[in-house]
């Protein structure tokens, strides 16, 4: 009874100091204020493009398309490799894409990546070996800063899981460079460019430090496929996506066999349960 | 420690015997989980979520072992040792997300058992102390899952455990020191970070030995079911194995097929994009929530935005800050007392109409502070999670007393046997469907064997 | 007539009951086993270590007489060039003698290569045995000498005396270019 007579005082007690000291005065304040209105510049577009047809990793019967990897690591090795490193990818990864290995030797080769002399052990430049990651542009992110206008361009190797919807997040922002909806800018301040940066609607602050990339036939594609922004953007968002969970394959097919097996134990189990219980639910009908 | 028509263990080769003689331990498995343990035959679905809880225990145990032989407790490459998993490491990749998702179907189950018992009444004599076992085991799954989530190191994990072990920054006096003590410094760091692994790799083995006691607890009594009546005969069980190990097994069967469908096709589905960015202790990402599985405690957290002040003096008695610890808390710490807070006699939701009512509306109440802990601080969330938050505490502390004392139970039936077949020959006098009044069953309860029924024998 | 028919039913019955637990219980046992899989292989060499497993050794430094000491598998690795005359003296022991018979060819390879090529491990119990090093002690045999137990080996890496059963190991070896051979 005591239990009970103080769980009653506690809770009424601890309601009522919930309720006059902080629900009352919210109310209060939202009576009078209204709903908080979303900041302007927060108002980015999170609705992400996706290309025709979708990405062929998509769906859990997706297969990685090959060629477009390799399209894609094209992109970034011309163009994001600049400014953005790709530090958890070793060239030996590349091999999983498609390349054989001699082709990754040479790949590997043709990047420079930090070493030492052996002779006097000062830091070189050596061109890269299979087992080397993917070189870092900046040496640090003080370097990285105040070669980008103050802001640090990120690692992509993990950008497509690091972003919600992270592959097409990519594969929009790589398109989402255009202008400011006039009336916008004229309502509000927050939708004026700030000099440096660049109006981009799929970016969090819709103002982005990275100028537009993917001009077209900025590069030169291997395999003939016309380089538009919107191949490239697909390219690149597949290669990321693969660069950040290599395993995306393997798993989703991992995946179907061990769900069919699943259910198939799951159905002898039940057969198996069925026949055990079977005496104990007859007597439920006499 | 069991009904006197249980089954007893006969070894039948001479290996057998002399084990048993020796070091009886199929002796006390077949007493535990076989056909040594009588249990009630008319168990539902939901009874299957204990097996299931230990299931994912073993599970989270064999996985985290595996982990922890490649990763390293160090901020400066722990994220890079994740990655080094996830790519380098055989089937690494399989074992990280089944550690991560794990650690969800695990709260997933627990939630479905900790349910059942509020609706079942589980926790109510003879059978408080498996309750209080089933709390503290909660609370330590807590601690473990938190720290755990630390590991990974990305932005989710540092400044989820910043703002964690900034609770206790609230404690007056003593809380600032107490934090930096928890933390071992100012922010979170490498010995933070080394701490929390060898906690987190620790206690998952506290909480196994605390499920022992939970089933050795559970043994004294037996099983509590559905009816909430309390086993009187031998046709009212059933023998564990087979009846129970198939049922869980099938169960177990198909609760996997649903968990590897998350593991292969939706792994990160349950967690959040922030984590896989490199922890920066000089950037705060947009919105800090804790794990789904924490949301209803951490809308509890931030349910408090006022202080408590005398009105009109200005003088302020508790901060909001420390009301939210106290409440979150407490919101816990309260199920410690729900066997005394809830007196009704009869057990099971389903023979108590007004207390029906009022689970159902809790159901609902856990329901939205489950979202509203996930949702951005702001109105209208605060607002919402304000007024579920009264409500759980007056669910609690002040609905479930009043309700157990005055509500009129329906009529429960005789036995378990009854309610299964639809009729008892022991139950003379009864009418089918009829049963016996709840003050009788009140009298029934342990302490009160004076109507003759069979109590579990030494 | 109509008991046999009965009692023939209720054994068939039994018998399929019991075929569909054997079944469901093999199916978890399956299942069980296949979990072991991942658990054990996860313990194998992980991929960044099974593709480090080549190493690249510039040879073209080193003089005859010399050895350097190269890192192959997270092993030590002795590069030899040995002298005219270290091979030809080894070529006069008569290597069916010897507790692990290999001749110079089969340690060098045919033709005028002279680089001898080792696992710096001692067969015996794995420590590294001097001789590689400069001013290092060279054992009985003019070669290599393990302190641990007290292993000698030859100029060309042949167990002659102390508990080693084998010579120093040869891995394979091809030359990358004139000057780097890769070693794995």
């Amino acid at each position: 009874m005591t239990i009970r007579l103080g769980a009653i005082i506690a809770g009424l007690g601890l309601t009522a100091i919930l309720l006059f000291w902080s629900l009352v005065p919210g109310v209060f304040t939202l009576a009078n204020e209204g709903l908080p209105e979303e900041p302007d510049y927060y108002a980015f577009q999170e609705e992400h493009l996706s290309p025709a047809g979708g990405f062929a990793f998509e769906g859990p019967l997706g297969k990685w398309d090959y060629q477009q990897l390799q399209r894609g690591y094209q992109v970034y090795k011309e163009v994001c490799s600049a400014c953005h490193s790709l530090k958890f990818v070793s060239f030996r990864n590349l091999e999983q894409i498609g390349y054989t290995e001699a082709e990754v030797r040479a790949e590997a080769a043709s990047w420079m990546v930090p070493g030492i002399d052996p002779k006097d052990g000062s830091s070189i430049e050596r061109p890269g070996l299979p087992t080397d990651r993917f070189p870092k542009p900046y040496a640090n992110d003080v370097e990285a800063r105040a070669f980008n206008n103050n802001a640090i361009p990120p690692d992509l190797s993990l950008i497509t899981k690091a972003r919600e919807d992270g592959t097409h997040y990519v594969y929009s922002l790589m398109q989402g460079y255009n202008e400011p909806d006039p009336e916008d800018v004229a309502e509000s301040p927050d939708f004026e460019t700030p000099p440096g940066l660049y109006f981009n609607e799929y970016f969090y602050n819709i103002n982005i430090a990275m100028p537009p990339q993917l001009l077209p036939d900025i590069v030169t594609y291997s395999d003939g496929t016309e380089a538009t922004t919107e191949q490239m953007a697909a390219d690149i968002a597949a290669f990321l996506t693969w660069a950040g969970e290599p395993a995306l394959i393997q798993r989703k097919q991992t995946g179907w066999f061990v769900i069919a097996f699943l259910l198939f134990a799951t159905g002898m189990g039940f057969l198996s349960y069925k026949t055990v219980w079977a005496e104990k639910k007859k007597k439920k009908k006499a | 420690m069991s009904f006197a028509w249980a089954n007893s263990y006969e070894p039948k080769s001479a290996f057998t015997k002399w084990i048993d003689e020796k070091l009886p331990l199929p002796r006390l498995v077949y007493n535990a989980v076989g056909a040594g343990y009588p249990v009630p035959r008319n168990l539902n679905y939901m009874w299957n979520f204990g097996v299931l809880a230990g299931f994912f225990l073993v599970f989270q145990i064999i996985t985290g072992v595996v982990l922890a032989m490649h990763y390293a407790a160090n901020t400066e490459v722990a994220f890079g040792q994740i990655e080094h998993i996830m790519r380098n490491v055989n089937y690494g990749w399989l074992l990280k997300y089944a550690h991560a998702n794990g650690a969800s179907f695990f709260f997933l189950v627990i939630y479905m058992h900790i349910f059942r018992g509020f609706y079942y009444s589980s926790y109510k004599a003879p059978r408080e102390m498996i309750w209080l076992l089933g709390v503290v085991i909660f609370l330590l799954m807590m601690a473990t899952a938190f720290m755990g989530y630390v590991l990974p190191w990305g932005q989710m994990s540092f400044w989820g455990a910043k703002v964690i072990t900034g609770l206790f920054g609230a404690i007056p006096v003593v809380g600032e020191p107490l934090q930096v003590w928890l933390v071992g410094g100012y922010a979170p760091n490498d010995s933070t970070l080394n701490r929390f692994f060898s906690l987190h790799f620790l206690l998952p083995f506290v909480i196994a030995g605390a499920v022992i006691l939970h089933i050795w607890a559970l043994h004294i009594p037996g099983s509590s079911n559905p009816t909430g009546v309390e086993v009187k005969k031998e046709s009212d069980t059933v023998p564990f194995h087979p009846y129970y190990t198939a049922k869980d097994g099938w169960f177990l069967g198909l609760v996997l097929s649903i968990f590897a469908a998350v593991v292969f096709f939706a792994p990160n589905a349950l967690g959040h994009a922030e984590n896989w960015i490199e922890a920066n202790p000089l950037s705060t990402p947009a919105l800090i929530v804790p794990e789904w599985y924490f949301y209803p405690f951490y809308a509890i957290l931030r349910a408090f935005t006022g202080d408590l002040t005398i009105p009109f003096t200005g003088i302020v008695l508790i901060e909001a800050k420390l009301l939210g610890v106290i409440a979150m808390f407490g919101s816990i710490l309260l199920w410690f007392f729900l066997p005394w807070l809830d007196k009704s006699p009869v057990r099971s939701g389903s023979y108590r109409p007004l207390f029906r009512i009022f689970f159902w509306i809790f159901v609902v109440d856990m329901a939205a502070l489950f979202y509203l802990g996930g949702a951005h601080a702001e109105e209208p969330y605060i607002l919402l999670s304000q007024i579920a938050t009264g409500w759980y505490f007056m669910h609690f502390l002040v609905i479930l007393p009043i309700i157990s004392q005055i509500e009129v139970p329906k009529a429960l039936p005789f036995s378990i046997t009854q309610a299964v077949l639809g009729s008892d020959d022991d139950a003379h006098g009864s009418k089918s469907g009829g049963g016996d009044k709840p003050e009788k069953v009140a009298g029934a309860l342990p302490g009160h064997d004076d109507d003759g029924s069979l109590q579990p024998a030494e | 007539m109509a008991s046999t028919a009965e009692d023939a039913g209720t054994q068939e019955g039994v018998r399929r009951r019991d075929w569909i637990h054997i079944a469901a219980i093999s199916t978890a046992g399956v299942g069980g086993a296949s979990v072991l899989f991942p658990l054990i292989s996860q313990m194998a060499p992980t991929a960044d270590v099974l593709a480090a497993s080549t190493t690249d050794v510039d040879v073209s430094s080193i003089q005859p007489g010399q050895s350097i000491k190269a890192v192959f598998r997270d092993q030590p690795l002795f590069v030899t060039r040995l002298t005219p005359e270290a091979i030809a003296e080894a070529k006069e022991v008569d290597a069916s003698s010897l507790r692990d018979p290999q001749t110079v060819e089969e340690r060098l390879g045919e033709g005028d290569n002279d680089i001898l090529v080792q696992l710096g491990v001692c067969t015996h119990l794995g420590c590294v045995p001097l001789g590689a090093g400069e001013g290092e002690s060279k054992g009985d045999f003019n070669g290599y000498f393990c302190p641990c137990h007290g292993s000698h080996y030859d100029s060309i890496g042949r167990i002659r005396k102390g508990p080693a059963p084998s010579n120093l190991a040869v891995p394979e070896f091809e030359y990358a270019s004139e000057s780097v051979i890769r070693v794995g």
